[in-house]
């Protein structure tokens, strides 16, 4: 049974006609890193919205494990919730908290975990993402890298069975990415299942099982990274590879 | 003029004036307070009232919406009259005092509901979102997320307008509610100097004033290098 599965989704935002995602279908197996790639605009993101019920899917179906997903009924929603976490571009860190008090918040407050647990775990998490020195400190005295590397810390910290993440590193100064990237092979390196919306062509090769590629709003290709970018059987997906590999 | 007023001065600062002038002062500062501060009980709900989502909600968006535009755009003074004719034409018994506080509250209320209003607009959706996909609560967002960041928007303008209200409760006086403003022409009507009387005035209105601008300006200064955060 597939970790996650995703069949027939689609997804109109709120005061427009035309869906950002049409028939959208996918599986993600356990331990399995699968990356989204794909133009700007063609639903990468959008998908991973509607998956953590940012945004209402109009038809289709979501399973986690097997279990249905209703994005109607709020308790369905936060058990999905409890499921799944999603790291953002733009790390939306909140800026009244310590690196240490971001990661803490929502387990403690939310979980109603114990709290010296919590920050134990807390500690081994932002070790992990090589932030050991930088429990108090808050958002503003971070830089990008490492407000991305508490985010990833704080979504890990909730004991996701799943990790979505949303181009990571495209809010990211160059000298910056790299920091990222590593703390995600780290969690690759562990087994956890991720679903990866970037545009590191290098890095999704590297990493991932296999690649899905999108445009508006439809999946295009899906393969193992050396089929979809060497060998890309439909003519749209030729087209942006020989696009992304010009750069 | 400096000798009739300096001959005055004994006959002027008795202990009988003295607590005349601060029991109005106790008034002034009271109406300030308990206008600013059910102002701002107030402009919470009619803030939560104008976020209302949806069409159901609509008429109570309007009506919220209605109000802060309205009594934001009319004077004060207008107000209470207003409400003292009001009270009076449904015969209900109630005193000037409570009059001249209901027109505070309904001015402060306007008021304060644009300063919260800013403060949560300052917060962006992104917050929200992150702290729903962790199965927060709109409660415990608004707790733990969003009013410890809008805090830092809503202080200052918010001190700026009780300092700017303490003035402004001087037209209360107009109604006959005994407070600073008032004490003043009551004892100058009894003959002592105006300058006189209207200084010492003026030197109350500061000592009440001048500790809260200064408090204002402390939070700013806290405040604002963390506004980015």
């Amino acid at each position: 049974m597939p970790h996650l599965a995703v069949a027939d989704l689609t997804a109109t935002y709120p005061g427009t006609d035309k869906p950002v995602l049409r028939d959208v279908s996918l599986q993600v197996e356990k331990g399995e890193i699968v990356s989204l790639i794909g133009p700007s605009g063609s639903g990468k993101s959008t998908l991973l919205r509607v998956l953590v019920g940012l945004l209402p899917p109009n038809s289709g179906s979501v399973r986690i494990d097997g279990e249905a997903v209703d994005y109607t009924s709020r308790r369905s929603l936060k058990n999905a919730r409890d499921r799944l976490a999603i790291v953002f571009q733009q790390y939306n860190l909140f800026q009244n908290m310590t690196a240490m008090g971001n990661v803490t918040i929502a387990p403690i407050r939310i979980k109603g975990w114990r709290r010296p647990e919590v920050e134990a775990d807390a500690a081994r998490l932002l070790a992990k993402v090589g932030l050991a020195d930088k429990h108090a400190s808050y958002p503003d005295q971070l830089s990008g890298g490492q407000q991305q590397r508490v985010a990833i810390a704080r979504a890990l910290a909730l004991k996701p069975e799943i990790l979505l993440l949303d181009e990571v590193t495209s809010a990211l100064d160059p000298e910056l990415v790299g920091e990222v990237l590593d703390t995600i092979r780290v969690l690759a390196a562990d087994g956890m299942t991720m679903l990866i919306v970037s545009h590191e062509m290098g890095f999704v090769r590297e990493v991932s099982s296999r690649v899905v590629m999108m445009d508006q709003g439809s999946i295009v290709e899906t393969g193992p990274p050396a089929q979809v970018f060497d060998a890309p059987e439909t003519l749209r997906a030729r087209e942006f590879v020989s696009r992304i590999l010009r750069h | 003029m400096l000798d009739r007023i300096i001959s005055e001065v004994p006959r002027f600062f008795t202990y009988y004036n003295m607590v005349f002038l601060l029991e109005a002062m106790g008034r002034t500062l009271l109406m300030t307070l308990v206008g600013v501060s059910l102002g701002f009980a107030l402009g919470f709900l009619l803030d939560f009232a104008r976020r209302t989502p949806g069409r159901a909600w609509l008429p109570l968006r309007l009506a919220a919406t209605l109000y802060v535009e309205t009594f934001r755009r009319i004077p004060f003074l207008v107000i209470l009259f207003i409400v003292l004719f009001a009270i009076q034409g449904f015969r209900f018994s109630v005193s000037l005092f409570g009059v001249a506080m209901i027109g505070i509250c309904v001015i402060s209320s306007a008021f304060c509901a644009e300063i919260i209003r800013a403060g949560f607009d300052s917060i962006h959706q992104t917050q929200w979102d992150t702290a729903a996909v962790m199965n927060f609560g709109r409660l415990q967002t608004l707790r733990h997320v969003v009013l410890p960041q809008a805090w830092r928007v809503i202080l200052p303008p918010a001190f700026a307008f009780m300092v700017m209200f303490i003035k402004d409760t001087a037209l209360a006086s107009q109604l006959g509610v005994v407070e600073l403003t008032f004490a003043g022409k009551v004892l100058s009507t009894r003959g002592f100097s105006a300058i006189l009387v209207f200084g010492t005035v003026l030197v109350l209105y500061f000592v009440l004033s001048y500790p809260l601008s200064r408090l204002g300006a402390w939070l700013e200064r806290r405040l604002a290098p963390s506004r980015g955060r």
